[in-house]
């Protein structure tokens, strides 16, 4: 079955994807894989997960339409339809989230010829694990303040500060950085680098442990890291509109190499329904109080909302401003993700009080999990409150906040 | 699967496009305020209510097509798909533009799913420019299309209506009516003249400023049997039929129309200052802002989905529909609020225009049901 607006060759590679996907379907390892790519916490599971990654790079479902030379497929219009086939066929995430969703973009949109070369192949085949080095104890969602400084010293440049909430950093080789390269300049201040992080000397990696109760995300301190200018990401003081394009990626305004994968929104919906379906309190179901009903449905609603606003953000004779639905799309995929995780709490009454390692916990403790967790989502990659002002400036044209 | 682009193309392009040039003109602000709100004793006041609309440009939309636009070829109409239709409705309630335009396309929904015999004069007559309206809700105001409020018995070869059919759309500026009435053998559905003896329309003191509204009373109007365009057996499943396209094209009218609050709102964030700053550099004032964009884009993809479904995937059509319809429900509650709130005491104001969107956004949200009610039966359909 192909999609009406497919061309032969379009269908041909979904038909592909299909038929690779139910033959290539891995059975589940014999230990909990987390929810999701930001809790990888054991070797076990993140050498699970890289040969993953790697065996589907290699079926060519990863990076389909970068350049060949730079380890991808070559082709035009054919991620979209192997992040949707991947997503439809419900198979576990991909680990190299960051590297995928954030430096790989960044670095084909600023690279030289050389680093494109040699970052991009390890990237997509997970060989190399990447994370992001932009949030700072002192500058989160003022990004721009960031202090972590780069100091250039002939042809190297010597890295001091320190950087939070990384994730992935544990297992990263590599790390895209904003760090600033002069004190005079707020945003002109800022150089943007790639610097190595396992084994690096000059760099600690500490975890941080999360309100689950999960590490997976990171602090990472820079004493005297040298690196060579030919790890400096785009030119000197440009740092700002090159992670502008990391953000534009991360916010999922715009289509990274390697999508899909992982549970989506749809997903979630059902396991809610099933979820108030079987749960039953006073003599009926979850799903036969009205109220609590009407608070999924509309969620579910939401959620058909979110789906048809990517379908509608690609035909321009229905939409007003070109980023008028890119960029809501962080802001609403998280706050639906926080409210979903909500209501399930209120379907699973007290039974919500139990956590991932109780065998009575409704349907492994996810929601617990999953609610607390979704404040990370609202948080991370730009606050929903800072998304707000991005929409309201940028699309609207309002008073710039402060 | 359906088309990635809604099936929105370049006569659907241009038959928006050239709505919007049209409605610009004849349909500015200025313009709807001066002909619905001029007084607020004559709107509120008046022993009889008015129902204001502008019958030259009702005649203009007719020559230009519109009432023709969802009507089957086979009765002389041009069966543009539900995307057409829907993005036309956005425009319309942009504009928040009284016209029978919608009661019209209600009845034409149910017309073009009836008996084709039988409904074909009345669709050509809507072709002509002939107004319509739904008679179909009983004084309980349900939307359930097996109640209605009156009753139908054959008669010789006539047929025999009587009672009351509550909440009656644009009442009075229709030629004829789409009745509902419970027969021997079902709900069967008539078609009947509003100047047919016996038929007596009492209009309904309403807040809408840009529709009018009555309880229309049929004592023992006689009609022959042709009159009927479905039958008791059929009756309720023609209706049903029709749903998904008469909550998705009010659902449509409904996000023009929050557009409209919308850019208003935004316009008067830029200009009004308190504080020494504009309205919008205040984050208590931009992020409600923002939350009704995002709602409405929201709404707004939910409605050409559906839209979408009726064109090609009929089996889904319902259940889209009412997730457009909950959403525009409650998305027009949102920003019908959100911009008499932020436009401060002026908002409060009969000068305001505001005023007219929220009054007209509050009918909308109920007709054909609210929020909880397309939910309600949202959940039978999963």
């Amino acid at each position: 079955m192909s999609e009406r607006k497919d061309t032969p060759e379009q269908a041909e590679f979904r038909e592909y994807c299909r038929r690779w996907l139910a033959e290539n379907r891995p059975t589940p390892p014999p230990f909990r894989l987390p929810q999701s790519p930001v809790e990888v916490m054991t070797e076990q599971q993140r050498v699970w997960l890289c040969a993953w990654q790697k065996k589907v790079h290699q079926a060519g479902l990863i990076a389909c339409d970068y350049p060949r030379e730079y380890g991808g497929g070559g082709h035009q219009g054919f991620q979209r339809i192997a992040s949707a086939e991947l997503a439809r066929a419900g198979v576990p995430y991909f680990i190299n989230v960051i590297g995928l969703g954030m430096a790989a973009p960044t670095i084909l949109h600023h690279g030289t010829e050389e680093q494109k070369r040699r970052y991009l192949p390890p990237l997509f085949s997970s060989d190399e694990i990447w994370c992001q080095g932009f949030s700072e104890p002192g500058s989160g969602s003022d990004l721009a303040g960031a202090q972590t400084f780069a100091e250039r010293r002939g042809d190297q440049w010597v890295i001091n500060g320190h950087k939070v909430w990384t994730t992935l950093a544990h297992f990263a080789s590599w790390m895209i950085l904003l760090a600033r390269s002069s004190r005079e300049h707020k945003y002109d201040g800022l150089t943007y680098f790639i610097v190595p992080i396992a084994g690096a000397p000059g760099v600690t990696v500490r975890p941080l442990v999360k309100m689950t109760g999960e590490t997976g995300f990171n602090e990472v301190l820079f004493e005297d890291l040298h690196v060579p200018d030919s790890l400096r990401l785009d030119a000197v003081g440009k740092g700002w509109t090159v992670a502008m394009t990391t953000l534009l990626y991360e916010r999922g305004a715009a289509e990274s190499p390697g999508g899909g994968g992982g549970e989506s929104h749809e997903d979630r919906i059902a396991a809610l329904i099933e979820l108030a379906k079987h749960t039953r309190r006073d003599g009926r179901s979850a799903w036969e109080n009205p109220v609590t009903r009407d608070r999924i449905l509309k969620l579910l609603i939401r959620v058909e909302a979110l789906k048809q606003l990517g379908r509608r953000a690609r035909v321009e004779a229905l939409t007003d401003h070109p980023m008028r639905l890119p960029l809501q799309g962080k802001l609403l995929t998280t706050e639906i993700s926080q409210d979903v995780a909500a209501a399930a709490l209120e379907v699973e009454g007290m039974s919500s009080t139990l956590y991932l390692r109780d065998e009575n916990a409704p349907q492994g403790g996810r929601w617990p999990h999953a609610y607390m967790n979704s404040y990370g989502l609202t948080i991370a990659a730009g606050t929903s409150e800072i998304q707000r002002n991005i929409l309201g400036e940028r699309v609207l044209g309002m008073a710039k906040s402060k | 699967m359906q088309p990635k682009d809604y099936g929105f193309g370049e006569d659907e392009r241009i038959l928006r496009d050239s709505a919007r040039r049209f409605l610009d003109e004849v349909a500015s602000i200025d313009k709807v305020r001066k002909l619905v709100a001029a007084d607020h004793g004559e709107a509120y006041e008046s022993a009889t209510p008015p129902a204001r609309y502008d019958g030259q440009v009702w005649q203009k939309m007719v020559d230009l097509g519109w009432t023709a636009l969802a009507v089957p070829e086979s009765a002389g109409g041009v069966a543009m798909k539900c995307v057409a239709v829907a993005a036309l409705a956005e425009e319309i309630g942009r504009r928040a533009l009284p016209s029978p335009l919608l009661s019209t396309l209600f009845s034409t929904f149910v017309l073009r799913e009836a008996e084709a015999a039988a409904a074909r004069p009345w669709l050509e007559k809507i072709v002509g420019g002939a107004g319509a309206a739904l008679a179909i809700t009983n004084e309980e105001g349900s939307w359930e299309p097996a109640r209605t409020g009156l009753r139908a018995q054959a008669k010789g070869d006539q047929i025999v209506l009587d009672g009351t059919a509550h909440f009656v759309q644009d009442a009075r500026k229709a030629s004829f009516f789409v009745v509902s009435a419970a027969s021997d053998g079902g709900v069967a559905l008539y078609a009947v003249a509003a100047e047919h003896p016996g038929v007596t329309i009492h209009p309904d003191h309403i807040v809408d400023l840009t529709r009018d509204q009555a309880r229309v009373a049929f004592d023992r109007v006689s009609i022959p049997a042709a009159a009927q365009i479905a039958p008791g057996e059929t009756g309720v499943a023609v209706l049903r039929s029709a749903l998904p396209a008469m909550l998705t094209v009010l659902a449509a009218d409904m996000t023009g129309a929050a557009e409209w609050q919308l850019q208003t709102t935004t316009a008067y964030a830029k200009v009004r200052h308190q504080f020494d700053h504009p309205l919008g550099f205040f984050q208590a004032v931009k992020h409600p802002i923002v939350n009704m964009m995002v709602a409405i884009d929201e709404t707004r993809s939910l409605v050409y989905n559906a839209a979408c479904a009726i064109d090609g995937e009929p089996e889904l059509a319902l259940r889209y529909a009412r997730m457009a319809k909950s959403s525009a429900s409650d998305t027009a509650a949102f920003c019908s609020g959100r911009s008499v709130q932020l436009h401060g005491g002026i908002g409060f104001t009969w000068e305001c225009d505001v005023q007219i969107y929220f009054k007209r956004q509050r009918h909308s949200q109920m007709l054909l049901g609210d929020g909880v009610y397309q939910r309600e039966k949202l959940a039978e359909l999963l």
